[in-house]
């Protein structure tokens, strides 16, 4: 690895113990600038003890010695803030710090599991509170490691950036004086001039699209570039997501609405069932559109294995954006939402809405209305509370109020079965009604559920034989309250209503964007290789050019020698081996003069690292 | 019930609606059932023949990375790479010339190991054993692929709806990017014994404790992104678990080439085996390649979870425990790497990152389905 090369200094510890430990301070020399800057990975820094040197006697001495001090410090703080070994703990912080929100339940997924939580840990739920468990996400101690994380992002990618700039506006170093020493090496001797040889392999190198540029006796050149180019776009496309992410959090909203077939939704706060949103999320953030569920189509497989399966499933809605915009017909399937603007709308759910007439006792309609009942199971058997709240006078002219249990069965088995539909379709509905009269509770002001009858001030209708009143009704039958109490009507026409959820998340685009640049840019520093090739052609002391090639990567690689191995195949046929020569092109042990170093240990390049 | 919780219910339910367990097709199920206990078989022959390959190997002894530890370095040549031949067209006939051979030289201070001769050690009969048993396991693997794809046609859809299908379809996976590295002449056929036990360990997991009847698909799951973002994470999941392999043999035999350094005496049956496993830094750079090449997949892979969710769901991002743990899994092979590139953390201490972060993988595969609740727990055990 380069890391080594590049500072200079060793850190591996093993290194002694294997007894080649000079080979890489010798290294480290011979190479020289050859080896430097083949990544702008930073340094490690190594802490002086004291930045503030020699202290000038008097208060100005003090006040100076106090100044480089703080400032010595302070850059040092910066640096290690900056330094790959923090970025690395940081990282590791992050990942650890994200364990606890996937194991204790979070108030951003699910509130009722939170209160449920402290209910049943008396002792350690309190202190999890304090420590922002239940919200790790925006709790104050990971943001600090994912700031932190980025404020070291940042101040890595730009002094990189800076730097690989340099190097794109310099030019590839200098061969070192002993290219023997670089990872791949080969020489031969030929009967081509030195200056015909750099030439070609001038062409050669600048062909195989190197930078290249002859410098003295040897051609140098570079390649590779790009990783450097995808490392740096990949740590930025990280920030992208990440200020992405953030806006998208504090100014995202989402709400639910169910909506029975005809009636329509303007996108105001007031309309939500209910409503959510960040911190940041102001009212007028809101899409200003509307739309109208015009139809529901649920179709089921009838027959067959997949009897019940749903085959169609959406929701045909018209809508218009803006004040008085044009509009607009959509169908909303279940992975297909509508999309305006930044707001999504979701098709989340569906069942049926009967629609009921409630007669008093003077046979005045005191409630008519589709009533959205919620599905229980898989056949879609509903239940819910029918509500009539004012209006109603009792036969004796009491005003009091109504209340029905309903069960709805789209597809009724017939008599004698149990009350649970047997198929998702309208196929034989039945509207199973249980009737109450008394005080709903509505008016006390506690919110309520719609579906929930509240029964507790509340009496049964008794029948005939005094039991509770009960009846399943079919479209366009009525059940009759007794004393002349009144009325229910089923109507026909049963309507079907539909769930939607409004969604807004700014910045989504953005994040996709950044997402994409990382892959991308990742690919390109994880496979493309950086490395190095120098050609030194001069003559030999019998009158013979000699040849020398070396090639050298970020790391020990395989494709290092495998490349230098084709460009010295194409640069030996432009300048083939000198014939009859005692000394053969491929000697073991090239001799250079003035090198009378044994020669390094060397293995075959194979198995060696791609980076 | 509030309102919220009222809808809420209501989009349970609407789940619920659509996932009606229809019945399937029955017959289909059991060819698959039969196949993959089939593979199972083959698989234990297999690991027999591995077995016997690592037995006769021990015959031989070799030594090597000892010799190799103490013989005086400093008195070697510099060895050649094989170059490309260059052929030159001479007049009257085709020469194949003298020409120039790229010498390589060891990164200063790297340890100058050999590989090993791999499990046979040399001895012929056992590296028979090892072909038979590398048949056998194209054999097995072949088999399961075929129970894989049963079980696909069965349910009619792809089959990771639930853990069992998940870990036939990751095991078959492993074994596949294994046998594709051996065809790509790559120097993995070491890793077969340790593969294929543990490939049995996952199917006998799977057929026993995570057994689920094949049914239907909730609809939240129809959707191509699906197909996109589980295929990619078994295949990640099965490339990273190839690495980790390597990063176990890695440490074992890095203390091994330690204690020989040092002048210490490992004991018989560790320098047997050992001995015939790639050099320390050969099974370091193996898996360290096998980890970098699919981090920007792993990465796709999360990000295509992502857009799913976004569609699904209405946010792409929402901290399930699912996400939390691949996003977990992500940053910790991203420590890897970068663990790699900064100088002090090689070796050791990077590989035992890169084992951590596949416990990660491994804890949101198995742990989160099991242990945690959240969105994704559709993914029935
Ligand atoms: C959000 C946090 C980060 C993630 C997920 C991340 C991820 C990665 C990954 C996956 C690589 C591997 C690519 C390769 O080996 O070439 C990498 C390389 C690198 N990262 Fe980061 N990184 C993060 C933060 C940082 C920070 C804060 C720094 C600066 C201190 C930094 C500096 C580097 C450098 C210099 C390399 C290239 C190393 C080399 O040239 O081999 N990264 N990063």
């Amino acid at each position: 690895m380069s890391a080594t090369r590049d500072t200079g200094a060793r850190t591996d510890g093993r290194t002694d113990e294997n007894g080649t430990g000079d080979t890489a301070t010798r290294d480290a020399g011979d190479l020289g600038a050859a080896g430097a800057q083949l990544s702008t990975a930073p340094r490690e820094t190594v802490m002086p003890g004291s930045f503030g040197g020699a202290r000038a006697p008097g208060v100005t001495g003090r006040l100076a010695w106090t100044g480089r001090e703080v400032i010595g410090w302070a850059r040092w703080i910066w640096r290690q803030l900056t330094s790959m070994r923090v970025a690395l703990i940081l990282l590791f912080l992050l990942s650890l710090g994200a364990i606890p929100g996937s194991l204790i339940p979070q108030s951003g997924t699910d509130e009722t599991k939170v209160a449920d939580f402290l209910a049943r840990h008396t002792t350690i739920g309190p202190v999890y509170e304090k420590l922002g468990l239940f919200h790790v996400y925006s709790s104050a101690w990971f943001s600090a490691i994912y700031i932190l994380l980025f404020i070291s992002l940042i101040g890595c990618i730009v002094p990189r950036t800076w730097q690989f700039v340099g190097q794109l506006r310099g030019r590839p170093p200098r061969a070192p004086r002993l290219l023997t020493r670089l990872p791949a090496y080969t020489t031969w001797r030929t009967a081509a001039a030195p200056e015909e040889v750099r030439d070609e392999a001038l062409k050669l190198l600048k062909k195989r699209r190197f930078r290249a540029h002859l410098d003295g006796d040897a051609v140098a050149a570079e390649k590779g570039y790009l990783r450097e180019v995808g490392n740096l776009a990949f740590h930025i496309a990280l920030i992208v997501m990440l200020v992405a992410f953030a806006w998208g959090q504090l100014f995202k909203s989402e709400g639910n609405k169910l909506i029975v077939e005809g009636d329509g939704f303007a996108n105001t706060l007031t309309q939500y069932d209910d409503f959510k949103s960040g911190s940041l999320f102001d009212t007028d953030d809101l899409e200003p559109f509307s739309f109208v569920l015009e139809d529901f189509e649920g179709t089921y497989e009838e027959t067959g294995p997949n009897k019940g399966t749903p085959r169609t499933y959406q929701a045909k809605v018209d809508y218009s954006v803006g004040a008085d915009g044009k509009e607009q017909k959509k169908t909303v399937k279940v992975n297909e939402p509508l999309d305006i603007d930044d707001s999504k709308v979701y098709l989340t759910a569906h069942g049926y809405a009967p629609v009921v007439t409630v007669r008093d006792g003077k046979g005045e309609i005191v409630y008519q209305q589709a009533v959205p009942l919620l599905p229980l199971d898989s056949n879609v058997t509903s239940t819910g509370a029918i509500k009539v709240m004012d209006g109603y006078k009792d036969a004796k002219g009491k005003q009091e109020q109504l209340g029905f249990q309903a069960f709805f069965l789209p597809a009724y088995g017939g008599e004698g079965t149990a009350v649970v539909s047997q198929f998702p379709a309208l196929l034989n509905p039945v509207l199973n009604l249980a009737a109450y009269h008394g005080d709903l509770g509505v008016d006390a002001g506690l919110p309520q559920s719609v579906y929930q009858l509240e029964k507790k001030n509340m009496k049964e209708f008794k029948d005939s034989k005094g039991k509770q009143l009960r009846e399943n009704l079919k479209p366009g039958e009525t059940m009759q309250l007794p004393n002349g109490a009144g009325s229910i009507t089923f109507e026909k026409g049963v309507k079907e209503w539909a769930n939607f959820q409004v969604t807004r998340q700014p910045g989504a685009g953005w994040a996709l964007a950044g997402a994409f640049g990382a892959i991308f840019g990742l690919a390109a520093s994880l496979f493309i290789q950086r490395r190095r090739v120098w050609v030194r052609a001069v003559t030999g002391p019998d009158g013979v050019t000699v040849v020398e090639m070396a090639g050298l990567g970020r790391s020990e690689s395989a494709k290092v020698p495998e490349e230098l191995g084709v460009l010295a195949g194409h640069l030996y046929d432009l300048a083939p081996g000198a014939p009859d020569t005692p000394d053969q092109p491929d000697n073991d042990s090239p001799d250079q003069p003035g090198n009378d170093t044994p020669e390094p240990p060397a293995v075959p390049a194979e198995g060696a690292e791609t980076k | 019930m509030t309102l919220a919780a009222a809808t809420d219910l209501a989009a349970t339910d609407f789940a619920a609606a659509t996932d009606l367990a229809a019945a399937t097709n029955e017959h289909l199920a059991n060819v698959s059932n039969t196949l993959i206990y089939s593979a199972m078989a083959v698989y234990t022959l297999a690991f027999f023949a591995y077995i016997a390959e690592w037995l006769l190997g021990s015959r031989s002894k070799v030594g090597r990375t000892a010799a190799a530890l103490t013989a005086d370095q400093a008195g070697k040549a510099g060895k050649k790479a094989a170059g490309p031949a260059v052929t030159v067209q001479n007049a009257g006939g085709t020469a194949v010339l003298e020409r120039p051979q790229v010498v390589t030289r060891a990164a200063a201070g790297a340890r100058d190991v050999p590989d090993g001769p791999g499990a046979h050690g040399g001895d012929e009969q056992g590296d028979l054993y090892g072909r038979i048993a590398i048949s056998l396991t194209v054999l097995a693997f072949l088999i399961a692929f075929g129970g894989v794809l049963a079980r696909a046609l069965s349910v009619q859809r792809a089959p990771w709806g639930n853990m069992y299908e998940f870990n036939i379809t990751f095991s078959t996976v492993a074994v596949g990017v294994y046998l594709a590295l051996l065809a790509m002449k790559k120097n993995v056929r070491w890793m077969g014994l340790f593969l294929v036990t543990t490939v049995l360990l996952d199917l006998g997991l799977a057929v026993t404790v995570l057994y689920t009847a094949s049914d239907q698909l909730v609809p939240a799951l129809h959707s191509y992104w699906l197909y996109i973002h589980v295929s990619t994470a078994i295949f990640c999941g099965a490339v990273f678990y190839v690495g980790a392999v390597g990063t176990i043999l890695y440490l074992f035999k890095d203390s091994y080439e330690n204690k020989l350094a040092t002048g210490g005496k490992p004991g018989r049956f560790a320098t047997s085996v050992l001995e015939r496993l790639p050099a320390s830094a050969s099974l370091d750079k193996f898996s360290y390649r096998v980890n970098a090449a699919v981090f920007p997949l792993w990465t796709f892979t999360i990000i295509a979870g992502a857009i799913w969710a976004g569609d699904a769901w209405g946010r792409y991002w929402g901290w399930d425990p699912k996400e939390t743990w691949s996003f977990i899994t992500w940053v910790a092979y991203a420590c890897y790497l970068h663990a790699r590139a900064t100088a002090g953390w090689k070796g050791r201490k990077a590989a035992y990152i890169a084992l951590a972060a596949f416990a990660c993988w491994l804890f949101n595969y198995y742990g989160v389905n099991i242990f945690v609740t959240g969105k994704h727990s559709y993914a029935g055990v």
